[in-house]
């Protein structure tokens, strides 16, 4: 259950970028190696934001996919997390190429700050 | 409130009832602005900077990382009296009693206690480093709190992670729980005195780890009888 920490670090980051403003919406992404549960950090987002910039705020998830590169056969493939086998190949020494993302992307607030 | 963008404006709707019934209001118009921070930015601030203060002392530095009960304390009470200049940090929710069980084996440990919190972050190891006496030091482990779901996401500033995987738990826990075994450079097979009793299935447990972590090294050991020690040092050591 560290996605309420988690969220909460995502929080500080929006309010440092708003600079007081109000916050309308974030938007984070989370790749499947995050560690990160989704449901869990909604849940935190509903926990954690009434009361701050980003009360009632909507909040926007972009979720990625695992992409390795085969450094054998050149292959670029997505593949669900546990599965590392190159489908061109059959060999595991693929090379992450995404799908460890926890970031904040953007923020908006309103244009009238 | 604004059910799109939750901006407490609403927004210009009309309704398609065949009412004329028609209105419209003003919304404030927003602005985005790009981010692209990393959530954990801080953490990985602060794990760069024990990992640049572990390479100026001239530290190797290991996180230990399994369930609860897998063995991580007894491997560190058996590793500490066999490898010399090494010292651990150990992390729990409560209690002084890991440390003070490694402290038997002569070596310098330091606890670190959470309270509710379920993994290690690189700041609680940032001020563990503060008690710690560096001199003449160039191993040292930290047990992290013991579970395989968060402590996955917080790097510490380590060189290596080392995941147990206990002969009494599951021979799939590797593709339960395979965010933490992704990137794991060591996966410990332990309490191998006890696969037998426990019916063990070496071939299963051995190729649920290679699909979850496949260019990690896999030993296996006892803390008990110190079957499989010479390996884990030698690979310590290497």
């Amino acid at each position: 259950m560290h996605e309420l920490s988690i969220m909460s670090n995502l929080l500080s980051i929006a309010e440092g970028t708003a600079n007081g403003a109000k916050i309308c919406s974030l938007k984070v992404r989370i790749g499947p190696l995050s560690g990160v549960v989704i449901e869990a950090l909604r849940f935190a987002f509903e926990a954690l934001a009434p009361g701050s910039p980003a009360e009632g705020a909507r909040f926007d998830i972009e979720e990625t996919q695992l992409e390795f590169h085969c450094p054998d056969c050149g292959a670029v493939f997505n593949t669900p997390v546990g599965a590392y086998e190159c489908p061109t190949c059959g060999c595991t020494r693929g090379e992450l190429r995404g799908g460890n993302e926890l970031e904040l992307i953007s923020i908006e607030v309103p244009d009238d700050v | 409130m604004c059910e799109t963008c939750g901006c407490g404006h609403p927004h210009d709707h009309s309704h398609e009832n065949g009412s004329t019934h028609t209105h419209t209001h003003e919304h404030t118009p927003v602005r985005t602005i790009e981010v692209q921070i990393p959530a954990l930015a801080l953490n990985q601030r602060h794990a760069d900077q024990n990992r640049g203060w572990f390479r100026a002392k001239g530290l190797t530095v290991l996180n230990l990382l399994s369930s609860p009960g897998s063995g991580k304390t007894a491997l560190l009470e058996r590793t500490l009296q066999k490898v010399p200049h090494a010292a651990a940090i150990v992390g729990d929710l409560q209690t002084e009693n890991d440390a003070d069980r490694l402290r038997a084996s002569g070596a310098q440990a330091i606890q670190i206690t959470t309270g509710a919190t379920c993994h290690l972050d690189a700041h609680m190891v940032m001020h563990a480093l503060e008690k710690l006496d560096v001199e003449g030091l160039k191993t040292l482990f930290i047990e992290n709190v013991g579970n395989l779901v968060c402590p996955a996401s917080y790097d510490l500033g380590e060189d290596k992670r080392v995941v147990l995987l206990s002969t009494t738990e599951g021979e799939d826990k590797p593709l339960k729980y395979p965010v933490i075994f992704q990137n794991a450079d060591l996966v410990l097979i332990t309490k191998i005195d006890l696969a037998e009793a426990a019916g063990f299935d070496r071939e299963k447990a051995l190729a649920s780890i290679r699909q979850a972590a496949p260019k990690a090294t896999i030993l296996e050991i006892s803390s008990k009888t110190g079957e499989g020690m010479e390996a884990w040092t030698a690979w310590l050591a290497d």
